[in-house]
């Protein structure tokens, strides 16, 4: 189980931050919201535009039409003398000087007006001209006129100062860029909050999803009590960890069934069994007999260890958790182990410095004993075997390293998995449940299980915590 | 030996019964709880074999009831929950052993023996074991077999003080496991027999008489012959 929850754990680890807030899709989302919303704060701005600006600029050109109509009118009354008197009475009068007139010979020497030239450009098809003059003060001043062709070529322009119109076009212009500019940062600083905060409630449910995988399957999600659609999806997710919790509470009472139902016929061959041996009296019968005996017991100590992991994993085990004298135990399983290391001419070395860690000393040794029998086991004679505690970084870790083959890396996620087994290994007796008993005890112990390269032969570490929680 | 047998699995107990019986000892059998405890507490019994989860009455309340009433017949406790934390609990309740189902015959058996002997009458307190001519000196923690002083190790000391102590006797290895090393674990290979083939080389080979003799498909055991 550890081995295959470590890939998990891998791809969590930190992206680069940045990349990390794009590949986020509250991000995403507050993204697109920001451009509808520039969108649409450009459509209304341009409504503005149009209306404002807009509606400016086409009165400018109704005020110059209604000129028109009121100079044709003398014109036509009056004629050409009548048309120069008025046009230099109304420039005179003209207070503020918004309106431009200039009549102009057909060589377009001004003859009345308050324009002194005639503009160098060309108009439109429509005789429509924008241009600018220059006032008193030497100011560039933007106008708009209308140009005509009177009989005689004479040259008649009627315009308007538009410096009020390019004033507020100008002013919009403006406003739709900063309001633009701003909606688009306002919609960036909100959807960075809006996906910070998304986020952050997110990350409460990853974390408690993180600690559930873990092991620790009593945990469950917080819940804010607010009924928001986190809330829900935390209920949901906790009624469904609850479902789950159940259906392991389920395996191990069916574990313990199976415990119950199996082992008792099994118990009953090995009896009858041992009951024929008695009776039997011919010699090869014997050793047949006493083969099946041994393959029952076989049988009944993987069976044993099977449930015996399964009830350290889902910690049905309840771990009796005291301080444990590792130099103690490590000297303990050395002990234990001297004997048949010495038979096979290993090399049994075993030092710890005075350490107490917190733990059950049963399953601690349980797994030590595990690692030595596997060291000593594929170590080839007169190899060597060392058992040891290292200290780094503040925590403890318990080392055992041998000379034997080792284990090649593309096997070292998978060996504590139950039954694998490496083929060399096969020849070897065994259940192939030694390491996932370590596995399960470690993981019990909150403590790493690693598989090193000892060059030769292998490393297994244990790596205990020594701050925070010790056991769950 | 007198045995009552308190399981409520039929077969198992007639298995236990007919095992006994091959053995030499007699049983009674009881096929519920409240009936043990009434059989237990009015007959005379050598041993009593409780399974844990019985119908009416478990296990561990039976003995609790015959202890608070001063009946101390040793109990071995049978029961198909294996971990440290039940076999405590048994313990704590007055039981005297405690056997976890599946268990080899020979290692009931052998436990019986061993329970019937430890509530015989109290031996005073040795300070030498004796086993023909093979002397085990706990004060001096010295081994001797006739006039030579054997080099003994720590462990080899405790294994052979349990195998003097229960000589004449099958011990399995489960036993020594459990009276040698202080600790609750499943052995993985053959630990054990290491160990006793060591201390047979140094109390055995240069002699004679062997005296550390190994029980095919049971354990082993101490004596002559």
């Amino acid at each position: 189980m550890r081995a295959e929850r470590l890939p998990a754990t891998d791809s969590a680890s930190p992206r680069p931050p940045a990349l990390r807030l794009w590949r986020s899709s509250t991000f995403q989302f507050a993204a697109l919201y920001m451009a509808i919303f520039a969108a649409s704060v450009l459509i209304l701005l341009g409504l503005v535009y149009w209306t404002t600006a807009g509606f400016m600029a086409r009165q400018t050109d109704d005020t110059i039409e209604i000129e028109i109509a009121g100079l044709e009118e003398q014109y036509r009354q009056r004629g050409l003398g009548g048309l120069a008197d008025v046009i230099s009475d109304r420039a005179r009068t003209d207070p503020d000087g918004s309106s431009i007139y200039l009549f102009a010979t057909p060589d377009y020497r001004p003859l009345a007006g308050n324009l002194d030239e005639w503009p160098s450009l060309t108009a439109d098809v429509e005789g429509w001209l924008d241009f600018s003059r220059t006032d008193a003060g030497g100011n560039e001043i933007p106008a708009r006129a209308r140009l005509f062709l009177l009989r005689g070529g004479l040259h008649l322009l009627v315009g308007r100062d538009i410096r009020e119109l390019v004033r507020t076009e100008a002013l919009i212009r403006r406003g739709i860029i900063w309001g633009l500019g701003l909606s688009v940062a306002l919609g960036l600083l909100g959807g960075l909050l809006m996906s910070r905060r998304m986020n952050q409630r997110i990350e409460v449910i990853n974390k408690a999803s993180r600690d559930i995988m873990a092991g620790d399957l009593s945990r469950r999600i917080p819940e804010r009590g607010t009924g928001d659609e986190f809330d829900e999806l935390s209920g949901q997710l906790n009624s469904m960890l609850d479902r789950i919790e159940d259906l392991m509470q389920g395996v191990r009472h069916v574990a313990d069934n199976v415990a119950h139902d199996l082992r008792t016929p099994l118990t009953r061959m090995r009896t009858r069994l041992e009951m024929l041996r008695a009776r039997t009296a011919t010699q090869t019968s014997d050793a047949e007999v006493e083969d099946c005996i041994a393959d029952a017991d076989q049988l009944l100590a993987t069976f044993n260890a099977l449930l015996r992991i399964a009830r350290i994993e889902s910690g049905g085990r309840t771990l009796r958790s005291n301080n444990v004298a590792l130099n103690r135990l490590i000297r303990d399983v050395a002990d234990m182990y001297q004997a048949l290391a010495e038979d096979r001419d290993i090399e049994l070395v075993a030092e710890a410095p005075e350490l107490v860690i917190q733990g059950d000393r049963d399953l601690l040794f349980q797994a030590l004993i595990n690692l030595v029998d596997n060291a000593v086991k594929y170590t080839p004679d007169g190899g060597s075997v060392q058992l040891g505690v290292v200290k780094e970084d503040g925590q403890i870790c318990v080392e055992v390293r041998d000379t034997g083959p080792g284990i090649p890396d593309e096997y070292k996620s998978r060996v504590a998995r139950r039954f694998f087994r490496l083929d060399d290994s096969r020849s070897q007796p065994g259940s192939g449940l030694g390491l996932s008993l370590v596995a399960a005890v470690a993981d019990q112990h909150q403590a790493r299980l690693e598989f090193a390269d000892g060059d030769p032969g292998l490393i297994v570490r244990l790596h205990f915590p020594t701050t925070g929680p010790l056991l769950a | 030996m007198r045995v009552l047998v308190i399981e409520d699995d039929l077969e198992v107990a007639s298995y236990i019964g007919q095992g006994l019986r091959e053995a030499g000892h007699t049983s009674d059998h009881a096929a519920d709880g409240k009936d043990g405890l009434f059989m237990a507490a009015s007959e005379t019994y050598d041993a009593l074999i409780v399974d844990r989860m019985l119908p009416g009455l478990d296990g561990l309340s039976i003995i609790r009831t015959l202890r608070a009433s001063g009946n101390v017949t040793p109990a071995l406790i049978l029961s198909a929950l294996g971990e440290v934390d039940d076999r405590v609990e048994g313990l704590q309740a007055g039981g005297d052993d405690y056997l976890v189902k599946p268990f080899a015959f020979s290692e009931l058996t052998a436990r019986l023996e061993a329970l019937a002997r430890r509530s015989g009458p109290e031996t005073p307190r040795e300070t030498t074991l004796m086993v023909d001519d093979l002397e085990l000196d706990l004060l001096k923690r010295a081994v001797r077999r006739g006039d030579t002083v054997l080099d003994i190790k720590p462990t080899e000391f405790r294994l052979l003080e349990y195998l003097m102590r229960h000589a004449g006797q099958v011990v399995t290895r489960t036993m020594l496991l459990e009276a040698v090393w202080d600790y609750h674990f499943d052995p993985q290979t053959n630990v054990i027999d290491v160990h006793i083939s060591r201390l047979r080389g140094k109390i055995d080979k240069d002699f004679d008489r062997p005296l550390l003799h190994t029980i095919r498909g049971a354990g082993y055991r101490l004596g002559e012959g």
